[in-house]
Formats: C-alpha cells, structure tokens, sequence
C-alpha cells in the first residue's frame, strides 16, 4: 500500500511541476554563473573553473533531470539507458580520434599552416580593433 | 476496425518494450551520435582557435536563456500530456500538446529575432568559424522543433478523438530530447565566452 502511495506521488503532475522548478532554478544558476564568478574566486578556484562548472555541470545535471524524470529512463528497462551510454560513448570516441588533429597546429614532424595562419590573423586583426575602441574579425558595422 | 489492420509490429513488444516506443529510443540514440559529432567538432574548435572567444562573446546570453525557459516550460506540458493519455483524457492531453506546440512556436518566434538582429549586425553563416557553427547547430536543432511540432499536431488531433493514446509519450520522449541538446547548446554558444 504504502509502495503503491509512493509510485503514484513520483508520476503524479506535482512531481513533474517540482522537477520543472528545479530545472529553472538551475538555469538561473547558469546564467549568473559567469557575472558573479569573478566576485566568487577563493584560493585555487579561479572565476573560469567557476564558470565551467555553473556551465556545464549544470547542463549535465539537468540532462540527467529531463532524462530519468521527463523521459522515465528512471523506470525504462534498463537497456535502453545502455543504449544511449554506447551512443555517448561513440561520440567520446569521435573525439578522442579527431581532436588532437584539430586542436593542435603542429607536431613533431607535421604543420598546420593554414590554422596557424588564421589563428595569426585573427588575433592581429581583433588587437588591431582592440586598439581603435572597436570589435574585430568582423564586417565593418560589426559593433554590438 | 483500424486495429485489426495494424501491422503486428505496432501491437507486439518482442522486447519488453512496445515496438513503436523503442523506435523512438532508436530514434534519439542516432540523434546523439549526430548531434553528438557536431557538438564535439565544435568544441575541439573552440579550444584549438583562441580568437573564436571574441567571435563567441557576440551571442547574446538573454535570447538564448529565455528560449532555454520556454524549451523546458514545453517539456513539462509534454510530460503532463503523457500523465493525462495515461489516465484515458485524450482531451486533456491533446491540450497539454497544443501547449507544447505553441512553446516550439515562441522558441522560434524568438530565435527568429535573435538571428535578424544578429545578420543585421555582420554576423552571418559565412562571417568566421564561429558563426558557421553557430548557424548549423542551432539551425538543425531548430528543425526538429519544427518537425516536432508537425508530428505533435498530428498526435494531437488523434488524441482529441481518444486514439492512439500511446503515441503521446512517444512524441514526448522525442521532444525531451531536443530539449536535452537545447540544455547543451545553450552553455556552449552562449555561456561559455
């Protein structure tokens, strides 16, 4: 009986009305994040970590809320929770095998010419903006 | 009767699982992948280019968090629509499916005037990396709002007449979904400066 009570409170629609709360409560967190981060820094934890964490914890966190709660992976069989993990997995893999071709511009016995040639560039091109009191990289009219 | 010309697919669960249910969750496990991908060759980007931080700090943060509350206002109608086609209201859930159809509807009401004002500004697809990013991954995600919304009206008004009950929480997992890549998106495009 009591088990019964408990099942229909965690799918009745003040349960998700809560869940909902949550999420909101969390995506003001993530957007303060970043303006109170600096007012924030103690010790080795820098206003970025901060940041990141207010970020992207966060989004994994209400992932996880939309997923088992929204979604029922909670009480889905529990496949096909393994079956999205592979798909995770997957991409973590993509990762793994591509990023250190894009992330990095040279090795030991290769050069990325044109990245290094754009990253040069930029950069150029935003200090020469930063100097005029302007934004750069931009088309002209660029200003926000 | 409709029901005797299913397919025996629609009826049986082989799996545990009824048929139509996992398709969806087949469904969603190819979107991560494709999502996935693209989200990932971003962020291997973003750390590979120091000057994309520049080209980043131009989104604007209140477009995308309003959008990011209208996305997650939708997903809790669409959980209520699943609650109420699981209690036999096919009235009451065709309703609660409107309402999340009109949450797609103002998601992209807003990001329509977020990429107006953005365009206007210089900052177009073929503008830097960034941008192109930008426009794809949003683009993308902004069809399947839309698609979304189509499949929604359609379960809607056979939900209205009390048929096919069960197709509500299907269109629902699949529209939590998109809510889930909006809540990466969002940090990724206009948090993360």
């Amino acid at each position: 009986m009591a088990e019964h009570q408990e099942h229909a409170d965690e799918h009745g629609q003040a349960y998700y009305v809560k869940i909902w709360a949550v999420l909101l409560v969390l995506l003001i967190v993530s957007i303060l994040g970043p303006i109170l981060a600096p007012h924030l820094e103690v010790g080795f934890l820098k206003a970025w970590m901060i940041t990141l964490m207010t970020a992207f914890g966060i989004a994994v966190v209400k992932a996880y809320l939309v997923a088992a709660n929204f979604m029922h992976l909670k009480i889905e069989k529990r496949y096909i929770s393994y079956l999205l993990a592979t798909m995770l997995m997957l991409m973590l893999l993509f990762f793994a095998g591509v990023a250190p071709d894009v992330m990095k511009h040279e090795g030991q016995n290769w050069q990325n010419v044109a990245a290094q040639t754009e990253v040069e560039r930029a950069l150029e091109a935003e200090g020469a903006a930063a100097a005029h009191g302007e934004h750069a990289g931009e088309q002209p009219g660029g200003e926000h | 009767m409709s029901s005797m010309t299913k397919p025996i697919a629609t009826t049986r669960s082989a799996t545990g699982i009824p048929t139509g249910k996992l398709a969806v969750w087949w469904v969603v496990g190819s979107e991560i992948v494709i999502f996935g991908g693209l989200l990932a060759s971003y962020v291997m980007h973003r750390l590979g280019h120091p000057e994309w931080a520049e080209y980043a700090s131009h989104t604007n943060t209140w477009f995308g968090g309003a959008n990011t509350f209208v996305l997650l206002t939708s997903s809790l109608f669409a959980v209520l629509a699943h609650h109420a086609a699981e209690h036999g209201d096919g009235k009451k859930a065709a309703k609660w499916l409107l309402g999340t159809c009109a949450g797609g509807f103002i998601f992209l009401c807003i990001k329509a005037v977020e990429w107006t004002i953005e365009i206007q500004h210089g900052y177009t697809i073929t503008a830097n990396g960034f941008w192109s990013f930008y426009y794809t991954a949003a683009g993308i995600h902004a069809l399947h709002v839309i698609a979304g919304c189509i499949i929604m009206l359609i379960i809607a008004r056979q939900a209205w007449k009390g048929k096919e009950l069960q197709r509500v929480e299907l269109i629902g997992i699949y529209w939590h979904f998109v809510d889930i890549v909006w809540i990466f998106l969002f940090p990724l495009l206009y948090i993360a400066k």
